[in-house]
């Protein structure tokens, strides 16, 4: 997996005589300045996890640190780097999160130790030294995917993608982001009709452009949730970072938000089949014209698309509804139906918050080691399966039998 | 951490969009310095882009003209000197490269300030920071060299005795109980929330290695790696601000002294005094102040101009970035670095003086013009 990057520097970076640079440091372990290496042993260094609670910390031991501390990836970057955000981020007993991010695509490899064990607490056992992970984007394979508007308010398909040779956004430099920026949006001026559309530079953008964004539910604004600012992806805030959406408003890409890219299909209703067939023809595009100018997706045999955060490796894929499920969000059975289809529910304000009105966002639980068709196609399923009971409970009637085993 | 792709991209890639922004380093940071600071680090690996972070991410503040820039090691000043010294003469009024810094820690030097009316004033206060050389400092520090930093101080702080003894509770171990006392006490410090603050890297791995330490009599207390290595601290109710004054100068004297017998200095050069985090606290990092009851000459139209001819600046009593709530504000000295401490804290109390005087003359309703008027620039 290592060697295939190698091959894709463009050749911009050439001409800046950045290939030197480049292969000097190509070293899969290089060593730090002895300054710091030398002034303390890792256990001294080794963070105090006691009272945290993160997938992190489960697999941080001081041998792993200690064996780790002095290494850097070929971009230079440091576990301590990609630990931070778990070390100042104590958790919560009942809320599982990862508590750790990438630098860039190499620390998955150079940090396996700590990485891979993480991932596979994290995905259900993935396993990504022996496991291969499918990629799906034929979006004919679905089958059904219209949902009943009555209870499904809209449909939604998001995923990240990374531009190969670039740190992540808790690392990267200024210039990087500004490439990352770069790439995209040239590629995002070539997509056919359907998908074509304009990118609003959030240091640029009118106040009336704001304004639109915000009524449309577009724009993302700096965050501040601590998980994401203490591992550094909010510097420089706004430099770089924009919104490109298509005339239709039903195609819409984040640009430096918490990964190089977010992409999302999206429209009211309940016709998921259309807004995943939408979602491959627009990725599928955009891969094409990066790949034109030289350029790639960060992506392994094992761990599929790789992205920031450890939990959206495989392929980043979050396939969701806004769903009115009063009903049956107040059965006691509902968390663990959902547990057996595979689903999750989220306020629909997003990842941090609650339900209102028993209006849910239901969606996928895994990422690794399923394809998205396969992950598309179960959320179609059960979404289906949780509206039927709905429908059930409101006439009062029995919904054992329809409870997966 | 040095990312090695700087190598890839040139400085004029790299170099951050300062247009909206308002802080010293955004006005004194011009493409030619970045280009050149940009090649360099300090030996510990601190950039121009770590010391720059802070005034890239904080355009600006609507009660401050922030700094915009930290060290992260002692070598920073030097490393960097090419905008640490344009923005070090632009925040401390002048100071130049050749100018030498004057340090008097000596309380028998300073006149009056034993009882500042406490109808007026509610309380003293005088705070400074140190650092200890050799370790780097809050925004880069690893987690082993402030552990350091909390060992070494607490070495030196258990060898206080008579008025100045005292015990550390640590923020990581103190039990409830001692938590609510530090809060009653007004002790605690707490993890900040300030985007200044956060922006630089200071708050990483809180709590670890972050404490307090009080004297029994609570009027002595020492911060441990908050946003310097220490912030010493000497207070009480009321306006006995010599007192306060006399207790710093022992307490920070004894603890260099126990420092220094077990290995240990304090960061110091001749030009630039006491080095700290932040350049705005270089020289003597002296924060001399009360708060100080008045709500009329407050709202009078030359308030401000007043403080500036006394040198002497306002704050909300919540600290830094707030404001004043009800006519109650933290007045302290504005200068740190050109003056020694005897002078600011002199200057503190005259000035003090001065503003209560006024105020009594406002609150029989006479008029203040000639006073005001009479004021020269200090």
């Amino acid at each position: 997996m290592t060697s295939a990057w190698i091959k894709s520097i463009p050749v911009a970076a050439l001409a800046l005589g950045g290939a030197a640079a480049y292969m000097h440091n190509n070293e899969a372990h290089a060593r730090l300045p002895p300054t710091r290496q030398l002034k303390f042993p890792p256990s001294a260094d080794f963070p105090d996890l006691t009272h945290h609670h993160n997938i992190m910390k489960n697999h941080l031991t001081p041998g792993v640190y200690a064996k780790l501390r002095d290494v850097v990836t070929p971009n230079g970057i440091t576990l301590d780097q990609c630990i931070q955000t778990g070390v100042d981020n104590q958790g919560h007993p009942f809320i599982k999160i990862v508590g750790l991010v990438a630098g860039d695509e190499e620390s998955y490899e150079v940090f396996k130790e700590l990485f891979y064990p993480v991932i596979k607490e994290r995905h259900n056992g993935y396993d990504p030294e022996t496991q291969t992970h499918p990629i799906d984007l034929d979006a004919s394979k679905i089958k059904g995917g219209q949902l009943d508007e009555k209870y499904v308010l809209s449909s939604r398909v998001r995923t990240g993608r990374a531009i190969r040779g670039i740190p992540h956004p808790p690392v990267c430099s200024r210039a990087e982001r500004r490439e990352v920026e770069r790439v995209v949006t040239d590629a995002l001026k070539g997509l056919p009709t359907e998908l074509a559309g304009k990118y609003y530079s959030l240091t640029t953008m009118t106040d009336a452009e704001q304004e639109q964004l915000i009524n449309d539910h577009f724009l993302f604004d700096k965050p501040v949730s601590p998980l994401l600012t203490s591992s550094g992806m909010a510097r420089d805030w706004p430099d770089a970072r924009g919104i490109f959406h298509n005339d239709k408003k039903n195609f819409l890409v984040w640009i430096n938000e918490e990964d190089h890219s977010r992409i999302i299909s999206m429209e009211q209703g309940g016709n998921m089949k259309s807004v995943f067939e939408r979602f491959c023809r627009g990725i599928n595009e955009v891969e094409k014209l990066i790949q034109a100018k030289g350029w790639e997706f960060q992506k392994s045999d094992n761990l599929g698309y790789i992205l920031t955060c450890p939990s959206n490796v495989g392929n980043g894929l979050r396939c969701g509804v806004h769903v009115k499920l009063p009903k049956l969000s107040q059965d006691p059975r509902f968390n663990d139906i959902l547990e057996k289809l595979r689903l999750q529910k989220r306020g629909t304000g997003g990842v941090d918050t609650a339900a209102v009105g028993g209006t849910f966002d239901i969606s996928n639980l895994d990422r690794l080691g399923k394809s998205e068709v396969e992950l598309v196609q179960q959320v179609i399923d059960g979404v289906s399966l949780l509206v039927d009971m709905e429908k059930k409970l409101e006439k009062k009637q029995s919904i054992q039998h329809l409870i997966p085993k | 951490m040095p990312n090695h792709n700087t190598a890839r991209y040139t400085a004029e890639e790299e170099y951050p969009d300062l247009e909206k922004h308002a802080n010293h380093m955004a006005h004194c940071l011009t493409k030619e310095i970045y280009k050149k600071m940009r090649a360099v680090q300090t030996p510990s690996g601190f950039t121009i882009d770590n010391a720059i972070q802070t005034g890239v991410d904080n355009p600006g503040h609507p009660f401050i003209m922030t700094v915009g820039c930290v060290a992260g090691d002692e070598e920073s000043y030097e490393t960097f000197a090419d905008l640490f010294d344009p923005v070090i003469e632009a925040r401390h009024n002048g100071y130049k490269k050749s100018d030498m810094h004057k340090t008097d820690i000596d309380p028998d030097h300073l006149k009056g300030g034993e009882n500042l009316d406490p109808k007026y004033v509610l309380s003293s206060r005088v705070r400074t920071g140190r650092s200890i050389r050799g370790l780097c400092l809050p925004p880069h520090c690893s987690r082993a060299e402030r552990r350091k930093v909390e060992q070494i101080s607490c070495e030196a702080l258990a060898k206080l005795d008579g008025e100045l003894k005292g015990n550390y509770y640590s923020l990581k171990g103190m039990t409830d109980k001692q938590q609510d006392q530090l809060i009653e006490d007004h002790f605690l410090f707490d993890k900040p929330v300030s985007p200044l603050l956060l922006a630089s890297g200071m708050a990483r791995d809180w709590p670890d290695a972050r404490g307090i330490w009080h004297n029994d009599k609570k009027n002595f207390l020492v911060w441990i790696n908050e946003e310097d290595h220490l912030r010493v601290i000497s207070m009480e109710k009321g306006g006995n601000m010599n007192a306060v004054f006399k207790r710093w100068c022992t307490g920070l004297q004894l603890v260099e002294k126990h420092m220094k017998e077990s290995g240990y200095e304090y960061m110091w050069n001749p030009h630039l005094g006491y080095i700290l985090t932040c350049p705005s606290n270089l020289g003597t990092g002296v924060r001399a102040g009360v708060h100080l009851k008045i709500p009329k000459l407050s709202q009078q139209p030359k308030f401000d101009e007043i403080l500036k001819k006394l040198r002497l600046q306002k704050r909300g009593t919540g600290g830094v970035d707030t404001a004043s709530t009800d006519g109650t504000f933290d007045i302290s000295n504005a200068d740190r670095l050109g003056f020694s401490e005897v002078e600011l804290v002199q200057m503190v109390i005259d000035g003090v003086e001065f503003m209560i005087d006024l105020e009594k003359k406002l609150e029989k309703g006479e008029s203040i013009e000639a006073e005001v008027d009479g004021l020269k620039q200090k």
